[in-house]
């Protein structure tokens, strides 16, 4: 009975959704999936860089000190026009990880794992767990080049905190020591920003020079946050995975 | 009609039926999988629409993390005693 | 085409919302719902034979089409923010399973 009313409320929702999207008259009607005239849209100006009202072409590799320096456009979004979003965003992280830290509370002691890894295991996790971090590293500090950026590089790192502690049964991340690279990184974050109130005029504005588009040592500030970013998504995540391998110790 | 095409139309049509299995599947164990798989083909998804970023995102996280916090989850309470 | 398939998807998670009576079930549905709309705003950015919104050395000028960046942005963090809202749900499922001994909601009314 349940299952019907649910399926007929569903279906009300689906027409309703696609007759709104496809189906309505010439004002409303939505873009057809890939139809899309970038011209009508803000995007145009973080493509070309042109907030500001800068007119010429960004060339790879030739422009120098354009508004915002970086290469991959997605990044010149996330930190740079749209950067009190993301700050925001780390915020609602730290509070969810937060959430975690205060139910799975009290004095905590890992979990026996069903079979006891052996050393073959251990050491090759080890090997295993350097190459990670050097890659997760790697795309924070490459993220106004390649694809990739702070999110995906935190999240790397803590799947290597994850690794560890799957092949190792007495492995625990310091508590404290993640608590206080994620309390650093959240104040430098917003020390960055009131430094662009500072030197620049606007909260979170790119103070440095921005240098030649497509180099590493480029985009000003945009490095510096990703990387800061980065440490902070990697700790909170890594924190919220002991909370989620470690039972409490009774009494 | 592409390749892409004919590649995102079976994605998107698998993921609608993992979709249905996760949420009928009879044991838990099989709800997290079939969510990993659909966030795998989600991957897929993203990377024909030309968005790289978010897709090493989504297979960071979406296929990685979150699948394993439902597993560790339903581990703990396998071993508690009660009926998962 | 996507597009259509992540709406079904969104409508698919909305019906396990309604439906399900099991926890770990019902954070399933979310996470069903919130690949959805990902794939949903992702796909609104997307231009027929439009590149990948990054300057390289072989696709090195401004002026060439490409698709747009920012839904890519706005979907990077809300995945992010997927996780934290995944993991608080679990850690609650966990404290319920540790007082009732079971995840379906139907059971627990009882004691």
């Amino acid at each position: 009975m349940k299952q019907i009313v649910s399926i007929l409320l569903v279906a009300a929702i689906g027409i309703l959704i696609f007759s709104a999207l496809y189906f309505s008259d010439e004002t409303l009607k939505f873009n057809e999936y890939g139809n899309v005239n970038l011209d009508d849209r803000v995007s145009e100006k973080y493509i070309d860089k042109s907030v500001n009202g800068n007119t010429e072409e960004i060339i790879f590799g030739e422009t120098q000190n354009a508004e915002s320096g970086s290469a991959n456009m997605v990044t010149s979004v996330v930190v740079n026009y749209r950067s009190f979003d993301t700050l925001g965003e780390v915020t609602v992280l730290f509070v969810s990880a937060l959430g975690v830290g205060l139910l799975l509370n009290g004095k905590r002691k890992r979990k026996n794992l069903k079979d006891a890894p052996n050393f073959i295991l251990k050491q090759g996790a080890r090997i295993i767990f350097g190459i990670m971090v050097v890659f997760g590293v790697y795309m924070f500090i490459h993220g106004h080049i390649t694809p990739g950026g702070g999110f995906p590089g935190g999240a790397i790192i803590a799947a290597s905190i994850l690794l560890l502690y799957l092949s190792d049964d007495e492995f625990r991340v310091k508590l404290s020591a993640a608590k206080a690279v994620e309390s650093t990184a959240g104040s430098l974050y917003v020390i960055v920003g009131l430094l662009g109130i500072v030197l620049a005029g606007y909260f979170l504005q790119n103070f440095l020079p921005t240098g030649t588009v497509g180099e590493v040592i480029s985009s000003g500030v945009i490095p510096i946050v990703y990387m800061l970013i980065g440490l902070k998504v990697g700790s909170e995540l890594s924190s919220v995975i002991d909370g989620f391998l470690t039972e409490e110790v009774e009494g | 009609m592409t390749v892409l095409d004919i590649i995102s139309i079976v994605a998107g049509s698998l993921m609608v039926v993992l979709g249905v299995l996760a949420l009928n599947a009879k044991k838990l164990f099989n709800t997290v999988i079939y969510l990993s798989m659909m966030s795998m083909l989600a991957v897929v998804c993203f990377v024909i629409m030309r968005a790289p970023d978010v897709a090493i995102t989504e297979a960071v996280i979406g296929s990685g993390l979150v699948t394993a916090l439902f597993v560790f989850t339903l581990f703990a309470g396998k071993k508690a005693g009660g009926k998962a | 085409m996507i597009q259509y398939f992540s709406i079904v998807l969104m409508l698919v998670g909305i019906y396990g919302l309604l439906s399900q009576r099991n926890v770990i079930k019902l954070i399933a549905a979310l996470n069903i719902f919130e690949i959805g709309l990902n794939l949903f705003i992702v796909s609104i950015g997307f231009v027929k034979d439009g590149l990948v919104p990054i300057l390289t050395s072989n696709n090195e000028s401004s002026a060439m089409l490409y698709v747009d960046p920012l839904p890519h942005a706005l979907v990077l963090t809300s995945i992010v923010i997927g996780v934290g809202v995944t993991a608080l749900a679990l850690a609650l499922a966990k404290k319920m399973h540790d007082k009732y001994g079971t995840y379906d909601m139907d059971e627990m009314g009882g004691k």
